[in-house]
């Protein structure tokens, strides 16, 4: 991020304009139907939200660089210049108020996807120097201590010995030739470190040899957030190169939405080849061990529960089905929300926003379409499958004085588990 | 003074084959200018396909969510009479289809003329509403900029004038004939490089959506 100047924004967005955005951009009729999608213009009413109205530097560069008749406004001198001042006062727009949820990019009858727009838009800010400084920050962090709050590895083993010791569990680490790699998320690791033992209860009664990586163990990825290539390859080289190191053929992407975006879907184009082993989501596992038989569940509460589906799980990554297939499990009385699946709105607080304190207060504030979402379920407990979306819910239901237990789907799947009385010793990562 | 019929003839002879010509030829270039720009290809392992869910929501995003109509049933009502009055109007009108097989040698069947007359009051209304809605509605105001109101009158003159032609409402009728053609002519000289445009965009920006989500196994 040093030596960022607006030349260098403009060609970083000159380069993230390919023929979608061109085709989105010339599909635009400017009818705002993109602000009745955003939690962040249905909560404020404020039209400066307008998703596609996020992207107008980004649309200049395209008409001026990309357009015959950009480039004769531009000869004649009717363009409108990007310029530095535009490009700070879009910060708010593209980062503050964007978690790149991706639900304008359902509702555009034209068919612009807004989101991956405004993610391609956001390189340039990062080129220009106008990211905000606490996503910069924790950038900084996972590069050069390796996650983004800053959590070495240290603390890990420290939780791995606290949960194996209170368990009498075991939780591999470094295993070569294991099958399965699992990341986690520092928010796992340091606020709900019962994700790892979940996994290694669930694992251990399904017979499956995994291992944690001690020179990859974090998932998330700032580059992405931020919207810079560089932070986000070098992030992602990490995983790739731990998994490969230990042989693996399968790595498990941690519940949290954007680190799945991260190793699954942008990874292998941000390293430039395809993976040697094949990446899975925990719910998708999760439900393929139940499918096959090879976890079996008891008990089943009838409390009253409701499942948040995390962006980049559902609408982004297609992990729908998933998720409620497991809650059956656990659960005979799940209510959906009344947007739910695909149609659900975000925590607020995806897609670097709940690091940015400059976006707190509109966080807080957009929570509210949430609020409603769960009100209107009457349930007495919230299940989802994001860590991140978990901290964010938690604080805005702190925010609105309302309780509601939050749990971690993996964890619940955990507790209900049946688990065999004779520890077996089979149980290897050989 | 130009006499009405001699307008009538220059703009139904040379001026309409200039238009026309730009028309095909600037749509040329829009799509040139689009396609040539390309699309990496995807290395990270495929979920679904591409091509199925593509054409999906090519047709799909034709109709609203609920939600979003309940939001905003102004623009959405609006867009659809305008849409289809001036889609009728356009396309099922006899004396258009007689036109068409004039120069293409063949046509398709039209619909009554009270029928057609009917859809182009709704487009002109539809048309009028949606203007309403982007002069009054926050969000649209915000979006708006000058070539929203270009489009605005580039479509409605030909709806209008053409109205005004069927209806003799305007003496003498070669007159308000090549008024309405040169209003077409007009709309297709602009159409390549305003967003008219989107008529053809809106398919590969449909697509592209449906595909890249479909590739994630994400109906869009």
């Amino acid at each position: 991020m040093t030596g960022a100047t607006l030349e260098r924004g403009i060609n970083a967005f000159k380069e993230q304009i390919n023929a979608p955005v061109a085709a989105f951009f010339s599909s635009c009729v400017s009818c705002g139907i993109c602000a009745e999608a955003c939690l962040f213009y249905t909560e404020t009413g404020d039209p400066k939200y307008t998703p596609i109205r996020k992207l107008e530097p980004l649309r200049r560069v395209w008409e001026q660089e990309y357009t015959l008749v950009g480039k004769i406004k531009r000869l004649l001198g009717f363009e409108k210049p990007v310029t530095d001042e535009l490009l700070e006062e879009w910060r708010e727009l593209l980062y503050d108020s964007c978690t790149l949820c991706g639900r304008c990019s359902m509702v555009c009858p034209v068919g612009n996807d807004i989101a991956y727009m405004v993610r391609r838009a956001r390189e340039g800010m990062v080129a220009s120097g106008n990211s905000p400084v606490d996503v910069q920050a924790a950038a900084v962090r996972a590069v050069t201590i390796g996650s983004p709050m800053g959590i070495k590895l240290k603390a890990l083993e420290t939780q791995i010995r606290n949960i194996e010791a209170d368990t009498g569990l075991t939780i591999p680490l470094d295993v070569e030739g294991a099958d399965y790699m699992a990341l986690l998320s520092s928010m796992e690791v340091i606020n709900f470190p019962e994700y790892i033992e979940s996994l290694a209860r669930i694992f251990k009664q399904a017979g499956i040899s995994w291992t944690l990586c001690s020179e990859a163990f974090e998932a998330t990825n700032t580059g992405i957030q931020i919207g810079s290539t560089d932070i986000a390859r070098e992030l992602v080289q990490r995983a790739v190169d731990g998994a490969e190191k230990l042989r693996v053929k399968y790595v498990i992407s941690p519940e949290c939405g954007h680190a799945y975006t991260a190793i699954r879907w942008d990874g292998p184009n941000l390293i430039g080849r395809p993976y040697k082993f094949r990446v899975v989501h925990i719910l998708e596992l999760l439900d393929e061990l139940r499918a096959n038989g090879r976890i079996k569940t008891r008990n089943p509460t009838n409390q009253c529960m409701t499942f948040h589906d995390p962006c980049s799980i559902v609408r982004k990554g297609g992990v729908l089905e998933s998720p409620r297939n497991l809650m059956a499990l656990v659960n005979s009385n799940f209510v959906e929300m009344p947007d739910h699946g695909k149609w659900n709105w975000c925590c607020g607080g995806g897609g670097g926003v709940s690091a940015n304190t400059d976006a707190e207060e509109l966080r807080t504030q957009v929570f509210r379409r949430k609020k409603l979402q769960l009100e209107a379920t009457g349930a007495t407990k919230l299940v989802t499958a994001c860590a991140n979306c978990r901290l964010v819910i938690e604080e805005g239901l702190e925010a609105y004085n309302m309780e509601l237990p939050i749990e971690g789907l993996t964890e619940l799947v955990a507790q209900h588990l049946i688990e065999d009385e004779i520890p077996s010793g089979t149980q290897d990562s050989s | 003074m130009i006499e009405p019929m001699d307008f009538l003839l220059w703009v139904r002879g040379s001026l309409f084959d200039v238009a026309v010509t730009v028309f095909v030829i600037g749509i040329i270039i829009r799509f040139f200018e689009i396609l040539s720009l390309g699309r990496s290809k995807d290395l990270a392992e495929a979920k679904g396909t591409e091509f199925v869910p593509g054409i999906k929501t090519i047709i799909t995003r034709t109709l609203p969510e609920q939600g979003t109509f309940k939001r905003q049933p102004l623009t959405i009502i609006a867009g659809y009479v305008f849409h289809v009055g001036l889609l009728v109007s356009l396309v099922l009108f006899i004396p258009h289809i007689e036109l068409f097989r004039q120069t293409f040698g063949f046509g398709w069947p039209g619909l009554p003329n009270p029928i057609v007359d009917a859809a182009a009051v709704l487009g002109i209304v539809g048309l009028l509403a949606a203007l309403w809605n982007r002069i009054t509605n926050p969000v649209m105001k915000i979006l708006t900029d000058n070539e929203d109101y270009l489009v605005w009158v580039l479509t409605f003159l030909p709806m209008i004038t053409g109205y005004l032609a069927y209806h003799r409402m305007v003496n003498p009728y070669p007159l308000i004939l090549g008024l309405h053609i040169l209003s077409i002519e007009l709309l297709m000289v602009f159409f390549p490089f305003t967003k008219l445009m989107h008529t053809f965009t809106l398919f590969l920006a449909r697509w592209y959506n449906g595909a890249m989500s479909g590739r994630r196994g994400v109906e869009s």
